[in-house]
């Protein structure tokens, strides 16, 4: 008999590995590794504030993303620094603040170390049904909007003079990806959740020859990612979300050699 | 020096519609970046079944007033109009197609328009790219790709189809050739044409109205008017001119005011 928790784990990785694929694929082609990362650090004072409101930490980090993502999207448009180094600025006083901010207030309770690398294997029931709506509400949305979603991605110059409302794509997909942030923070914790995002994406495009092939894939190496991390870190006892974060890494140099003999192969035949 | 027979343009007789009504009109478009005047109360209309092209030296604002009658950038002064429901098919001078992204020529053209593989086809084939459905992106040369914008402004069956730069990268072969399609999408479609060119050649043969832009229009006709105009010809030279040697005449009235080409 499988323990209850593990089932739950097994669950919420899932759910969110499966969102995050597709929405990777996203950062990956719009090169948003930077500001998923800058989203990533700001969790922690979204979870400050849900203990400052007496909110449960899940609940608060939500609006509290969407918030700052929409922060972030205004704050591309100053010109006075550069986007990358203005979000790397915000990135690192999100996180120290945050980590300042929850221990000042949240004291005892506070478990730093699951938020900064996740802790799966302690969802409750009430967090899969969390992250159970936010997989849905991302993979409702990206199946509504995916066509002017890429074609805004491919050229927004092209899809704008084509109709598509490029301005709105831009900020449906920083909404989504707040959410999804919001998400992996139980399971991979803070600072790997964006690994979940970008690195199958990555692995995936070796083998993919169209975006939703790429998309797809992404997602089936997110939840094998999952599957073989909690087995590992269940059999050998390691942390959870390092576990399944170091498998997807592996993964990626898998495809890459598998990619590379590929090629050389073709070449020689 | 390349030789080239040109041509004299045809008799304009395409319009037969006794609606004047232009598809899209731009009046004293002003747009400035730094201090610096890229537009100067610029005018322009093209109507349906009309080609107009806009010459001009490098730096000439050309491309930067595509790109305000495509709404991508808002003037700082002037307004534009468009006809209600007008739609435009685009081909920009550049594009980066970002290699991060798997993308097939099949893919790339179904999404400016869902369309069925022979639909797809048909236009390919027109734009001189047969056999690459499947061929990805990245793989094409730059011709090649520029030939496929073409095909995926097409696709959209437009009303009003802007081309900047159409024949960048484009073998000598394929300029004609290329020429010849634009030509033929307006006799067939109806459609006006707003082109940017370089090669004046060409552009001289193929045109109803050429507009010549040097931040302002400086000087707007019918190709054989601009050939011989001054202020062309300060900046082109007199090859043109002597291009259209048949049809010299004396010009002594200098160049129609920019908006009022149409005769």
């Amino acid at each position: 008999m499988i323990e209850p928790f593990l089932l739950r784990a097994v669950a919420v990785a899932l759910l969110f590995a499966a969102a995050a694929g597709p929405l990777g694929a996203f950062v990956v082609w719009r090169r948003m590794a930077y500001f998923g990362e800058a989203l990533a650090h700001s969790v922690l004072l979204g979870i400050a504030a849900g203990f400052l409101l007496g909110l449960a930490p899940a609940i608060a980090v939500l609006p509290f993303m969407l918030g700052f993502a929409l922060l972030l999207l205004l704050l591309e448009r100053q010109r006075l620094v550069p986007v990358d180094t203005l979000l790397a600025v915000l990135a690192h006083g999100a996180l120290a603040g945050g980590v300042i901010t929850v221990s000042l207030v949240g004291g005892v309770r506070t478990d730093l170390l699951g938020y900064l690398f996740g802790d799966v294997l302690a969802v409750g029931p009430s967090e899969i049904a969390t992250v159970a709506g936010v997989a849905l509400v991302i993979g409702g949305l990206l199946l509504v909007f995916w066509r002017p979603l890429l074609s805004a991605t491919v050229s927004e110059e092209l899809a704008a003079v084509e109709g598509v409302a490029v301005r709105r794509m831009r900020l449906l997909l920083v909404l989504l990806l707040a959410l999804v942030v919001a998400a992996g923070m139980r399971v991979v914790g803070m600072l790997l959740v964006m690994a979940l995002l970008i690195v199958p994406a990555a692995a995936a495009r070796h083998f993919s020859r169209s975006p939703e092939a790429m998309a797809l894939r992404a997602s089936l190496l997110g939840c094998a990612s999952v599957l073989l991390g909690l087995a590992g870190a269940w059999e050998l006892d390691l942390p959870a979300g390092p576990a399944i974060a170091l498998v997807t890494v592996t993964l990626f140099f898998l495809s890459l050699l598998a990619a590379a003999f590929g090629r050389s192969g073709r070449s020689r035949s | 020096m390349q030789v080239r027979t040109v041509t004299p343009p045809r008799s304009r007789k395409v319009r037969t519609a006794d609606v004047p009504e232009p598809l899209i009109t731009a009046r004293g478009l002003v747009v400035s970046r730094e201090g610096q005047r890229i537009l100067d109360h610029v005018d322009v209309a093209v109507h349906a079944g009309e080609i107009v092209t806009l010459v001009g030296p490098n730096g000439a604002g050309k491309t930067t007033l595509v790109r305000v009658l495509l709404g991508l950038v808002p003037p700082d002064g002037g307004t534009v109009w468009r006809r209600p429901g007008l739609t435009i098919g685009y081909a920009p001078q550049r594009l980066q197609i970002d290699p991060a992204m798997p993308l097939p020529v099949q893919r790339f053209l179904t999404l400016a328009r869902p369309a069925g593989e022979g639909e797809l086809l048909d236009r390919l084939t027109e734009v001189g790219l047969p056999d690459c459905l499947d061929r990805q992106i990245v793989s094409l040369s730059g011709g090649e790709f520029h030939r496929l914008l073409l095909a995926r402004a097409l696709l959209r069956d437009p009303d009003l189809l802007v081309l900047d730069e159409p024949l960048t990268g484009v073998d000598l072969a394929g300029q004609a050739e290329l020429y010849r399609l634009i030509t033929r999408m307006r006799e067939r479609r109806g459609c006006g044409i707003l082109l940017v060119s370089h090669d004046l050649h060409l552009v001289l043969a193929a045109t109803d109205r050429v507009i010549c832009l040097e931040g302002r229009v400086c000087c707007a006709g019918t190709p054989v008017d601009v050939a011989h105009d001054p202020d062309f010809q300060r900046l082109f030279g007199t090859e043109f001119a002597d291009a259209f040697a048949p049809y010299r005449h004396h010009h002594e009235e200098g160049c129609p005011p920019p908006s009022g080409g149409r005769r």
